[in-house]
């Protein structure tokens, strides 16, 4: 319990420095936003009165707590480009991007982990070897969009493959969840197979690795000269130690596939917020982009977070303040 | 000299290849690859052509060469910029520790909260756009991790015998630091390089590919992907050509980095 409590009390200071540079770093940028919204040749008496509608004459600090506390009351402010609130823009586009990042992470999850295993299950012959580093590291180098571009080709544009239309879904027209879930699960696929890819053959590497080192110790040298078969012992006690370190490695991978969803939302056209960071980057709209950039890193943080608990639950020597071999 | 294994063979005669096109392409491309042609539009791939036209009939090959030269300096400078201070910084608090190296590892630890993408990102919105923000916003976001692994190197080396009778003999710190101490740090900071070049080209693509990165006339890959896709339906070989150019640039040279790892005879992953 103690070691929990010391992983939660890391996590909140992670997330205040977090928020104290985005915040820092917007507040470095040039420029008045009261004058940005009102034009440069609005009249100072406006600008004065918006400036302080908009808390702007407040000590840096007391802007900073405040804008921090937003993220519990739900209220950041407006945007300036749009006329609605900063948490209202977040909240419609947020569900895309959370969904493509979760069905992203699970195929990651459910298709490296078998063939991870599967990989040292059978006994390694060097010319298989060869062809699994090979191939491993060609998947390693797909770059998600370009992935993605590949599949709206085949699978977005109506392209015919003997005579086969293999259209599965329009590019820039995701169905609603509550309207079709299951055409909005399928559009959400394409991305989410082009950001998981590349982390499916390095998560398979490091796994197939890990296995590698664990099955030349000592007890499973033991458990099989008495009577264990190689199969049986990985299953049994292998995995287990093994997966300590896979853990750690998956919850970091939580990290880029948030990172790869914001590119590949604008190869698919998904309305998540990754393309409204760069929309909002491009109108130099502040309050919203700093806004997802805080809510991207805790999102991130708390899955390290929970891979550095469930990697506790899993070697307890952890528990003890020991370090991960 | 250790022997060469497979991989790193395989991996250094690939990346030869395209380090030697890629020099060609800046001296010398099949035609202009900003000349346009309108007799010769959306031709497919060819012998006059190896990767076809697009739809202003310019010809992609040669676009490809010159845009991967432009994507492979920004990596090689931004790889740079992270390396030099990032070495710099874990060695410095590597081998003295104490308050400085508490106060940057729990930066650090803030910093890697940030996808390296995201990170960019702001960097980019706070610089704004073009060739050399582009190098400086990716060198910063590669700085913490080059700290750590030269960090842990450093640190495992600190009161290492070698060390304290180069002590012994007079040597200043900065000697031991970048005389002794760094050529024994090659062995994982040569696989961190390899590592920091791919990530470097994926997030130069993928920046320019958003259309705030490099912008033209620098055409890198990234941006010509992004133009590639409005053209999928006419002209697909124009994706396919610069998307391939991508991966094989990122698979020569994760190939040689994963030969360095297997021959340092212990996988360690980024």
């Amino acid at each position: 319990m103690r070691y929990a409590a010391r992983k939660l009390l890391t996590l909140l200071f992670t997330m205040v420095i977090v928020s104290l540079l985005t915040f820092a770093a917007f507040s470095l940028i040039p420029g008045d936003p009261a004058t940005a919204r009102l034009g440069m040749d609005a009249a100072p008496e406006e600008v004065a009165a918006l400036r302080e509608a908009m808390g702007l004459n407040r000590p840096l600090g007391v802007r900073y707590l405040s804008w921090l506390a937003g993220f519990f009351t739900g209220d950041l402010g407006s945007s300036y480009s749009y006329s609605s609130s900063v948490s209202a823009l977040v909240g419609q586009k947020l569900p895309a991007t959370l969904a493509l990042s979760l069905l992203s992470f699970s195929l990651v999850v459910l298709i490296s982990i078998p063939l991870g295993v599967r990989s040292v299950g059978r006994a390694a012959r060097r010319r298989t070897d060869a062809a699994r580093t090979a191939v491993n590291q060609l998947l390693m180098a797909l770059p998600p969009f370009f992935t993605g571009i590949l599949l709206t080709w085949l699978f977005g544009t109506g392209l015919r493959v003997f005579g086969v239309r293999l259209q599965l879904f329009v590019p820039g027209r995701l169905p609603a969840f509550s309207v079709h879930p299951g055409g909005f699960l399928l559009y959400l696929l394409f991305p989410a197979v082009a950001v998981a890819v590349p982390r499916i053959a390095m998560t398979v590497r490091m796994l197939h690795s890990t296995l590698l080192r664990e099955m030349n110790q000592d007890y499973v040298r033991t458990s099989i000269s008495r009577g264990s078969d190689r199969a049986g012992v990985l299953y049994r006690h292998v995995l287990k130690n093994a997966m300590v370190p896979v853990v750690a490695f998956l919850a970091q991978t939580m990290a880029e596939v948030v990172a790869g969803s914001i590119v590949v939302e604008q190869v698919f056209s998904v309305p998540g917020l990754g393309r409204l960071l760069l929309g909002s980057i491009g109108s130099r709209d502040w309050p919203v982009v700093q806004a997802i950039v805080v809510i991207l890193a805790f999102w991130v943080v708390l899955a390290g977070t929970v891979g550095d608990l469930i990697a506790q639950r899993l070697d307890p020597r952890l528990r003890l303040g020991g370090d991960r071999r | 000299m250790k022997r060469m294994n497979g991989c790193l063979r395989a991996g250094l005669i690939l990346t030869g290849i395209l380090f030697a096109l890629i020099i060609l392409g800046f001296f010398w491309t099949p035609f202009d690859p900003t000349a346009m042609s309108g007799a010769e539009k959306l031709l497919p791939p060819s012998l006059r052509h190896l990767m076809g036209t697009d739809s202003f009939g310019r010809d992609i090959f040669s676009r490809v060469l010159r845009g991967a030269g432009t994507t492979f300096l920004i990596a090689l400078c931004t790889v740079a910029v992270g390396a030099v201070f990032g070495t710099l910084a874990g060695a410095l608090t590597g081998y003295f520790g104490g308050r400085v190296d508490a106060v940057l590892m729990r930066l650090n630890d803030a910093l890697t909260a940030f996808p390296s993408m995201l990170l960019a990102l702001v960097l980019i919105s706070l610089f704004g756009s073009g060739r050399q923000n582009v190098i400086l916003a990716l060198g910063i976001v590669f700085i913490p991790s080059f700290a750590r692994v030269t960090r842990a190197a450093y640190a495992s080396l600190r009161d290492a015998n070698f060390v304290a009778e180069a002590r012994l003999m007079g040597a200043g710190s900065a000697r031991i630091l970048f005389v002794h101490l760094l050529p024994n740090t090659l062995s994982v900071l040569l696989p961190a390089l390899t590592i920091g070049f791919n990530n470097a080209v994926l997030a130069e693509a993928s920046m320019s590919y958003l259309g705030i990165g490099v912008v033209p006339p620098d055409a890198s890959l990234g941006y010509m992907l992004s133009e590639a896709q409005s053209m999928l339906a006419s002209a697909p070989w124009y994706a396919v050509g610069t998307g391939c150019a991508i991966v094989l640039l990122i698979f020569s040279v994760g190939l040689t980095g994963e030969g360095l790892q297997r021959r340092r005879g212990e996988a360690r992953y980024a």
